[in-house]
């Protein structure tokens, strides 16, 4: 030992000194990580023109988008060359109110009066003219015609909630908002929640209580109501219900068929019992090109192939996670115990009773529990591939989408999808504890 | 010697019925396969049956117009090389993003660890939360109000990633030793001072590990949401796709530069992973000794 030569002294300022110097690198790595970090995001902040991102957002957008996932309108319009009143939730033609039925703020007659929250009155009157009364403000009145929409406004500067032209007339206040052209006079009236979520306009049961439904129900109107619910035209629930079903089916059947054929050939590439070389090598070039050769290409190629849906989807995930099994598959039968196996062939056992008893039981385990894994990862790429390929809550999100007006039900999908996702992974989860039992709990 | 027939007697009844049972669930999950797949087959636009021979026709498409056209190759790679930077960027700032926020979310949430031991079940639902939303509906609804590019699949993917990584981390904080944080407890050291110091340097190669893992899927994940008009790489091939025929030999060339991108991550990342987990430990004893 080096250290019997030197005086303890010595000895002790060596170690000062190697410490000094573990130190200061420490201290210099320390710093140059979050330095390069740093670096690193300054580098994507203009890489990805983040300055710029400021005026490529639109705001606009963002607010039509959170209030109208939560809030609804009605719109109330008047033709103004036939006269004609038509009231629709959304001005959608599925959420229009029958002729002559109207919400209770909405008078039907020959002046048309429609009460706004918070005071606010709004008049078609039987001439063509419209008369705002805006508490706090005053009388807007306006006749629009050929000439015009004709809008008096009180006296004084106008706020700049109101904009006002010679052809148009627009007013947003709290209460709601008034549009007026030359051909057409609309008001809007908000409300909050989902509209018509249970029952459309022209069902029966629309604006019963849960109560009186259930009354109903029991008195043999059961399947009546239900199919007026599941045919819901405004939600759709019996397609959202399919589609939910669709994408755990991909889920499904990729993740479990992707097993059953990894399943034979991570055996052909597990050293331990691929009975050639070049077998085990073809084998895992394989695995790596399916791996390698990404979900997004087997979506595309395989679309070409079956065309849009969830066969198609299941596919995808088939071949992408016969590579990913394999792997993990075949790495898992190389790291069998071999004592378990020694033991039943003691015991005279033949080969195919060796399997059975000394290797199966070890593999059945961890192989379960890694399939049931992929299963609730799968259902989010699920929703994924069905978004590209067509298939799916996938599908009906990026259509909801492409609207740009029905956001309450993006807002509906999504939330589903959250759901679908949480539920797979606690059933994934709830089912490996039952196959497995304790032994996963490491 | 009546004892033991009983007992063999048991034995082979309980056999009998874990074997049925076995069987019972088997015929149950290959019923449910086989239900799954011709539901599958009849709510698709094609059938398995009629398309299965046409598989390899898009391929065989794409290959055989490429191979009449490898000399225009160099100059597809170079001129999509910008949008595979932007790919890989989008995975490796998400990755980054994700892990910084799953770490101070995972420590939030693992007992023993946490800020306020209260919320730990508020911190462990958001990162369920976050976990269980697909990137695709982010992208998407950011894409809407921030416009296309890279911006909205960067945040998409590491809001995704918090979560899963999160849960990752957590598990690995559950089993890091709590002295060092009762040691620098003792010296009253603040919270971020007893993680930094304590908890950290236990911990860091196994996040490292986990964090280049995700950092492999974030590519793929990067690469699907350009598809849907989130930029890079997957944007170049949705519209390398449309140009249809004769035009094939563009979309060859990403094909080739996503297989190769994603295979060298993947060799790449497994490497390190190995050092990580196995070769560190060798490498500290030989510093030790």
């Amino acid at each position: 030992m080096s250290t019997a030569i030197l005086t303890p002294a010595e000895a002790t300022a060596g170690l000062i000194r190697d410490t000094d110097a573990l130190f200061a690198r420490k201290r210099i790595v320390a710093l140059a990580i979050p330095a390069l970090i740093l670096a690193y995001f300054a580098y994507i902040f203009v890489a990805f023109d983040i300055a710029g991102l400021r005026e490529r957002a639109s705001l606009d957008n963002a607010m039509t988008l959170v209030s109208d996932s939560y809030s609804y309108k009605t719109h109330v319009a008047r033709d103004n060359r036939s006269g004609e009143v038509s009231i629709a939730i959304e001005g959608e033609r599925k959420g229009a109110y029958p002729d002559g039925t109207s919400p209770d703020w909405v008078t039907l007659g020959d002046d048309t009066v429609i009460t706004l929250p918070k005071g606010h009155e709004v008049l078609f009157l039987a001439d063509g003219t419209v008369r705002y009364d805006i508490p706090g403000y005053g009388l807007v009145t306006a006749d629009p015609g050929r000439s015009g929409v004709n809008a008096v406004l009180p006296a004084g500067d106008v706020p700049d909630w109101i904009n006002a032209s010679k052809n148009r007339l627009a007013i947003k206040t709290e209460a709601g908002r008034l549009t007026i052209t030359r051909n057409r006079t609309e008001v809007f009236r908000y409300a909050m929640g989902w509209e018509l979520f249970f029952f459309t306009l022209d069902s029966p049961y629309h604006g019963l209580g849960p109560v009186t439904l259930a009354q109903r129900a029991a008195n043999g109107e059961a399947g009546a109501i239900w199919s007026d619910f599941w045919n819901n035209r405004m939600w759709q629930h019996h397609q959202v219900a399919w589609a939910i079903f669709e994408t755990i089916l991909m889920a499904f059947l990729g993740t479990f068929g992707a097993a059953i054929v990894a399943l034979p050939l991570a055996l052909l590439a597990a050293r331990n019992f691929a009975p050639f070389v070049w077998v085990r090598m073809v084998t895992r070039r394989v695995f790596d090109f399916f791996r390698g050769v990404d979900a997004l290409i087997w979506t595309i190629v395989l679309a070409r192939a079956f065309g849009p849906g969830p066969l198609t989807g299941a596919l995808a995930i088939l071949i992408t996670d016969t590579g990913s099994f394999g792997k993990m598959f075949s790495e898992t039968l190389e790291n069998v115990d071999g004592k378990q196996i020694e033991g039943i062939r003691s015991t005279g056992a033949k080969p195919l009773q060796t399997y059975r008893f000394g290797v199966l039981p070890q593999i059945t385990p961890i192989f379960l529990s890694q399939v049931l894994y992929y299963l609730e990862s799968n259902t989010r790429s699920a929703t994924i591939i069905g978004a590209i390929t067509g298939g799916g809550i996938g599908l009906l999100l990026t259509q909801a989408m492409i609207t740009q007006k029905d956001w309450e039900e993006v807002a509906y999908y999504i939330t589903l999808i959250i759901l679908m996702v949480m539920l797979m992974d606690w059933f994934s989860g709830w089912l490996r504890k039952r196959l497995i039992g304790g032994q996963e709990s490491h | 010697m009546s004892n033991i027939e009983h007992i063999n007697q048991t034995y082979m009844d309980m056999v009998r019925r874990k074997r049925l049972y076995g069987g019972i669930m088997l015929a149950v999950f290959v019923a449910l396969m086989l239900a799954g797949f011709r539901t599958a087959d009849s709510r698709n636009a094609g059938s398995f049956i009629d398309g299965w021979h046409r598989f390899f026709d898009f391929p065989g498409e794409v290959l055989g117009e490429a191979a009449g056209k490898l000399a225009e190759f160099p100059a597809h790679f170079a001129q999509y090389a910008p949008s595979l930077l932007e790919t890989i960027n989008i995975a490796a700032a998400s990755t980054l993003l994700g892990a910084l926020g799953a770490v101070i979310l995972s420590l939030l949430a693992t007992s023993g660890m946490a800020r306020w031991p209260r919320l730990i079940p508020v911190f462990r639902r958001v990162l369920d939360i976050m976990r269980a939303v697909p990137e695709i509906v982010i992208a998407l609804v950011l894409i809407f109000v921030l416009g296309g590019g890279p911006v909205p699949a960067m945040i998409a993917i590491a809001f995704h990633t918090v979560g899963a990584l999160g849960k990752l981390f957590s598990e690995v904080n559950e089993n890091a030793s709590l002295k060092p944080v009762e040691g620098l407890t003792s010296v009253g050291a603040s919270w971020a001072q007893r993680m930094v110091l304590g908890v950290i340097p236990q911990v860091a190669p196994n996040y490292l590990s986990y964090a280049l893992l995700r950092f492999e899927i974030n590519i793929r994940a990067s690469a699907i949401l350009g598809f849907v008009g989130a930029g890079g790489i997957g944007y170049e091939l949705k519209n390398a796709m449309t140009w249809g025929k004769g035009q094939y030999d563009e979309a060859a060339a990403i094909f080739l530069m996503l297989f190769v991108t994603i295979v060298v991550v993947d060799q790449l990342s497994s490497t390190l992973r190995d050092r990580l987990t196995h070769g560190k430990k060798s490498n500290m004893i030989g510093a030790q000794a």
